[in-house]
């Protein structure tokens, strides 16, 4: 294996490549609690996400995202880690994977907590792409805060 | 490999660009194509730059001593060269700026504020086009908000010019600010600026022209193209960063107000009111970019003495080059015009089922930079139903052997997401 693929492969493993060419859970779906627009303004990167929680529980994330390889495949990934954990759990992944992309790769990666996500380890040794990896992690967080404010501004009213 | 127009001492030009030989990615040789976002600098540049604070640092204009008048006499021997590249025809119609964005803001701003004739209002009209950077349409949609003009734009051709069918509705009598790219920083399009600025200036408009891929790459000649105000950047023609340009004719430049208050702009100031310093100097507020006034000064020298026509020939035959092999690597769809006559070096590219941030990845590692994104032109990606783009520039310094490098890695990059 050339030097080039195996700085490349560090990168884009097959894994992420898998995601983004067959991205699961994609798709904007009723019903929906939340929605949220993200964009990446030094690269144009969007994507669109809505989360229906239910009883304290993500019941479906479903998104719409234009962009690059890793941030694709960074929502697939997401949305099938998060889909149908309790939003506590979910918020701890999102903070586990927080601090994989935050580790400069010097973080190792819980395989039992990220399952898939741990193949974008390889992601934090590239700064630029950083982003791009959390994209659809922080719009997910974004829809959950909005979701379970208007759940407890209902509450409040009733 | 010789091409017709190709720089006969390409070699020697290339040993004059200390980057041009280091390596990256894993010792593999540099092959710089992003040249419109930022041009490498000769030696003589940084070695312009270093003698000068190593031995004729002060501030300028104000300090009575020797090393004042040395830094006073180099900042303003920088204006004397720029005004001459440009052909200025004063030298007091250039200002230094920060960069461009600066200097059409600095235009902007100050037509916000005038009263009298440059005064706009509802009923105005401010015409733009659709193949701006977003520095030059951010400005002047700030200035519509502020003065209730209408802002309005030209859109583009399939073919990536500029539409010009409804020019004589487009430029009326209610047209008070043209203003509009000379060369396309993503289409690479050149467009038709001096009849748009003769047309414009017929109807009493203002013509302002973003030349920050123009200077850079063409003879320019500010006076003859028939525009009000010409903005452009140092960095992007082989100066540092930090100082950029704004010409502008001497009876427009004398009815604006000032842009930015402070010390030099002023002739006197009492605690009530202040009167102003004349041309240039009522819009250089503050101490200005000395040494990166001496670096642009520096780099126009270099340019001048290789010929712009010359480097211009070289732009060309480079990009005729890159549009060839281009077209060789499938799914491949160039963005702009087809024809290396109509265009200069920036040329923007999608190839189909691979992200352009992954394109730049992989061609990274190669060795090969190159941008990707909206290159700050999203209204002209979306024109084209585009999201974001891989865009591959070139300059002097550029060989027929870095662009065969480009090519190659792109038909690498196809395979490497299995596409095809």
């Amino acid at each position: 294996m050339s030097a080039v693929s195996s700085q490349l492969d560090a990168l884009y493993q097959e894994i992420i490549l898998d995601h983004y060419k067959n991205p699961l859970h994609r798709g904007l779906r009723e019903p929906f609690g939340a929605e949220v627009h993200h964009v990446n303004p030094t690269c144009g990167d969007e994507v669109t996400l809505r989360v229906h929680l239910d009883d304290g529980r993500v019941e479906d994330v479903s998104y719409q995202a234009l962009g690059c390889s890793i941030s694709q495949a960074a929502a697939s990934v997401m949305a099938d880690l998060v889909i149908g954990k309790p939003v506590t759990e979910a918020m701890a992944v999102h903070q586990e994977f927080l601090t994989l992309m935050q580790g400069k790769g010097q973080v190792e990666p819980d395989e039992e907590v990220l399952e898939d996500g741990i193949a974008f380890a390889g992601v934090a040794k590239f700064p630029a792409r950083v982003k791009c990896a959390l994209l659809p992690w922080m719009a997910f967080k974004d829809a959950c805060a909005q979701a379970l404010q208007t759940d407890s501004l209902k509450e409040d009213a009733r | 490999m010789s091409l017709p127009g190709l720089l006969p001492e390409l070699e020697v030009i290339r040993k004059d660009f200390p980057i041009l030989q280091r390596t990256v990615s894993e010792g593999r040789p540099l092959v710089y194509l992003d040249s419109a976002n930022t041009s490498q600098k000769p030696q003589v540049v940084i070695d312009a730059m270093v003698d000068h604070l190593e031995r004729h640092n002060a501030n300028i204009a104000r300090a009575m001593h020797t090393l004042g008048a040395e830094a006073t006499e180099a900042f303003e021997g920088a204006r004397d060269k720029v005004a001459g590249f440009i052909h200025a025809p004063d030298r007091h119609e250039v200002v230094f700026t920060k960069n461009a964005t600066e200097a059409i803001n600095l235009v902007a701003n100050a037509l916000a504020w005038a009263r009298g004739p440059l005064q706009l209002g509802e009923g105005d009209e401010i015409l733009i086009t659709e193949m701006e950077h977003h520095s030059n349409i951010v400005p002047w949609q700030l200035l519509a908000e502020r003065t209730g003009a209408r802002l309005r734009w030209f859109g583009l051709t399939d073919e990536g010019q500029l539409d010009l069918s409804g020019i004589d509705e487009l430029i009326n009598e209610r047209t008070r600010v043209v203003s509009l790219t000379w060369v396309s920083n993503m289409l690479g399009t050149v467009n038709p600026v001096a009849d748009i600025a003769a047309r414009a200036r017929a109807q009493g408009a203002l013509v302002v022209l973003d030349a920050s891929q123009a200077v850079p790459q063409l003879p320019v000649d500010v006076d003859a193209v028939g525009a009000d105000f010409v903005a452009f950047t140092g960095h992007k023609m082989l100066g540092p960063t930090g100082i950029g340009v704004l010409w502008g004719r001497t009876a427009v430049f004398e009815q604006l107000p000032p842009f930015l208050g402070g010390g030099e702009m002023i002739a006197t100031v009492t605690m009530e009111r202040s009167t102003y310093a004349g041309l240039p100097h009522r819009f250089e507020a503050g101490t200005p970019p000395i040494v990166e006034a001496v670096g642009l000064g520096a780099a126009v020298d270099y340019l001048r003495a290789v010929g712009m026509d010359a480097v211009h020939a070289h732009e060309q035959a480079i990009t005729a080059y890159a549009l060839e092999g281009l077209a060789s690597v499938p799914g491949l769809t160039v963005l702009g015009p087809r024809q290396a006559t109509e265009r200069g070096g920036a040329i923007a590219f999608e190839l189909a089922g691979v992200h352009p941030h992954d394109v730049a990845q992989v061609l990274d590692t190669r060795g090969v930079a190159v941008r990707a994104g909206h290159h700050c032109a999203k209204p002209a990606h979306a024109r084209y139903g585009v999201q974001s783009s891989t865009r591959m520039s070139s300059y002097l310094y550029t060989t027929p052997a870095e662009i065969d490098a480009l090519v190659e890695s792109l038909h690498y990059t196809r395979d490497y997401f299995k596409v095809g």
